[in-house]
């Protein structure tokens, strides 16, 4: 019982992370109508700034904001440089060049810092563990990444139902030309919205800095489970994002958790039935997405239209 | 290109010759390398030609063809390695390591997963289209890695070169025209689709799929017989690879080959007959020369990609028909 909480708990985490770079993700695209491949090289980016910022100074709240400026300056480099001159062009096109953006990027990274991975220490404040219930302890460090995610969540949510910021991006995914027409720099609109997506992947990054190692290739690796989380969830929607992310990273857990003990019920060789389980869990959110496409190929929390 | 027209039979002929004469001249100028390399680009031709039957034709941007490419090189693999340790497969036949069966097999077995995985991914189209491909392209890699009795992330070493007749495959030569073979068939059988009526309903779906559904072509049949085409043209690149390799590995399906695929065919130019040649050409002299002069030689090609997708539209066949224009 105290393992199932603390798996859970473990994927409610990676949902949350998820969810940051799967709102980016589908921001952009509902918005800008831009299949953004180079989105995980910017949760790459943040944690590279991250792990290096709390190696030179030791301190993790410099860390935070050094990853999120990293990131969000390379959001807007990328986005002056190349997105804007896709916003016309079909999807292939945006795929291909934002993979050229990805060779770049994690070449790049790779040249600069090597390919040795950085390993961060978890911030000594953060660091221990807390009895959630009496006799279940858990990570403190991981505890803050799901209350901050589920406040960015809720604060993002707000952004975009109650602020007039908010009103335009929702205009903007659904009349583009209308909200052009009647006066809004819909450039400037673009921008923010990248920028956001590019801060929000950032700081993904730097909060997992800590639980995994940094190193180039990540990116790509959270990107695909990110697509995962689009398709289940909706592409387009905010909502769609959040409870696709949350189901997506507690099923990816959970499996990865449990798979195992399940194998070695089925499998007598122990080490076949390791190896087994892990490439099964692996699959496990996949096929997850194809029974929701089976059902609902629109997505299980679809935008409206 | 329209079919028959000449300056079309002239590329084609011209193509040809070049291919035909290229390890003769490899051999007269002492440098053998050169037909390994051609080899390398005839193999990936078929693979980009493939997704260009889909992509370019079709309109449907797969981000995932890489794993159709090595379900056929596994075909291959696992087919010679139960061959080698004269073990049953399935509990029901033993492998092999004769060409002539391998090559079916692989081909059967890639049409199988596209079937099933264009049966699924065709119910989305735009860009859920491509991140379910890539999705499930992803499976098969991460399954792949998983299984240990298979190399898993090792990969599995094929010691000989399938057999055919009695060619000798270990022979790079000989090897060669056994894949140029190939390539030629492939690229008629390609000719032959895109000019049918079948060619012609895929083209119509790319530019208007409405359309075509409202004047009554039941669209997704179309689209999955594409993919299913497309996936077994691409199992057979990946069988022509773990040949030539005599390797096969997980990575063979990795999404980064899957962008290299996309980018031959964009290079080469979309929906164009010959195109995906020339992209695999371009591509894979491009990484050569890179290569030579430095290890990161990715951090050249991202930008050059990103230059031709920006500036250069209709890739090099459309800068072929660009120049025929001005002469």
């Amino acid at each position: 019982m105290t393992l199932v909480l603390e798996q859970l708990l473990n994927g409610l985490q990676l949902g949350v992370t998820l969810f940051l770079l799967a709102a980016g993700l589908t921001l952009i695209f509902g918005i800008m109508g831009i299949i953004n491949l180079a989105h995980g090289a910017l949760y790459m980016v943040g944690a590279y700034a991250g792990a290096l910022t709390a190696k030179a100074t030791g301190s993790f709240l410099l860390a935070v904001p050094a990853g999120l400026a990293a990131a969000g300056l390379t959001g807007i480099i990328i986005e002056y440089i190349v997105i804007r001159r896709l916003y016309d062009r079909d999807h292939l096109d945006q795929v291909l060049a934002t993979y050229g953006l990805i060779l770049f990027l994690n070449e790049l990274v790779t040249i600069l810092f090597g390919r040795q991975p950085l390993f961060v220490g978890v911030p000594p404040a953060l660091s221990g563990a807390v009895e959630i219930i009496p006799g279940v302890p858990y990570s403190v460090y991981r505890l803050t990444i799901i209350a901050v995610g589920l406040m960015l969540a809720l604060g993002l949510f707000l952004l975009i139902t109650r602020t007039r910021l908010g009103m335009l991006i929702r205009a903007g995914a659904t009349h583009r030309e209308m909200v052009r027409a009647l006066g809004v720099d819909i450039r400037l609109l673009y921008t923010l919205v990248f920028g956001l997506g590019a801060l929000l992947a950032g700081f993904a990054g730097v909060m997992a800095g800590p639980l995994l190692s940094v190193q180039v290739g990540m990116g790509e690796q959270i990107l695909i489970m990110t697509f995962v989380v689009v398709v289940v969830g909706g592409v387009g929607s905010i909502r769609g994002a959040f409870f696709g992310a949350l189901i997506v990273g507690i099923v990816d857990t959970l499996l990865r958790a449990f798979m195992p003990m399940l194998m070695r019920g089925l499998v007598t060789n122990t080490s076949e039935a390791d190896a087994l389980s892990a490439g099964l869990s692996s699959m496990g959110v996949y096929v997850l997405m194809a029974l929701v496409l089976l059902v609902r190929p629109q997505g299980l929390f679809a935008a409206r239209g | 290109m329209e079919p028959g027209s000449r300056s079309t039979i002239l590329a084609i002929a011209l193509a040809l010759g070049v291919l035909f004469a290229l390890p003769f001249a490899a051999g007269s100028l002492g440098n053998p390398a050169m037909t390994t390399l051609a080899t390398r680009i005839l193999i990936y031709a078929i693979a980009a030609a493939s997704l260009n039957l889909v992509l370019g034709y079709g309109g449907l941007v797969s981000f995932g063809h890489a794993a159709f490419f090595g379900i056929g090189g596994y075909t291959v693999g696992i087919l010679f390695h139960h061959h080698r340790f004269n073990e049953a497969l399935f509990g029901l036949m033993l492998g092999t390591d004769q060409f002539l069966i391998t090559l079916p097999a692989a081909i059967l077995v890639s049409g199988l997963f596209a079937a099933a995985i264009g049966a699924l991914a065709l119910r989305t189209a735009g860009v859920q289209f491509i991140m379910i491909t890539l999705a499930f392209a992803q499976m098969l890699f991460f399954l792949f890695v998983a299984l240990k009795r298979y190399g898993g992330d090792d990969g599995l070493i094929i010691r000989r070169r399938n057999g055919l007749f009695d060619l000798n495959m270990r022979d790079d030569t000989t090897f060669y025209f056994v894949t140029l073979v190939f390539v030629v068939l492939f690229f008629a059988l390609v000719w032959r689709i895109v000019n049918s009526r079948f060619g012609l309903v895929l083209g119509g779906i790319r530019q208007g799929e409405r359309r075509m559904a409202a004047i009554g072509v039941s669209t997704y049949r179309y689209k999955l017989a594409a993919f299913v085409i497309s996936g077994m043209g691409a199992g057979l690149a990946g069988a022509l690879w773990a040949n030539y390799a005599r390797f096969v590995s997980p990575d063979m399906m990795h999404w980064t080959k899957s962008g290299e695929l996309m980018v031959m065919v964009i290079l080469g130019g979309a929906g164009t007959l010959l195109g995906p040649l020339f992209g695999s050409a371009a591509l894979i002299l491009l990484e050569t020369v890179l290569a030579a002069y430095t290890e990161r030689w990715q951090v050249f090609l991202g930008p050059i990609l990103i230059v031709i997708i920006l500036f250069f539209r209709g890739g090099l066949a459309g800068l072929v028909d660009l120049v025929k224009k001005r002469l």
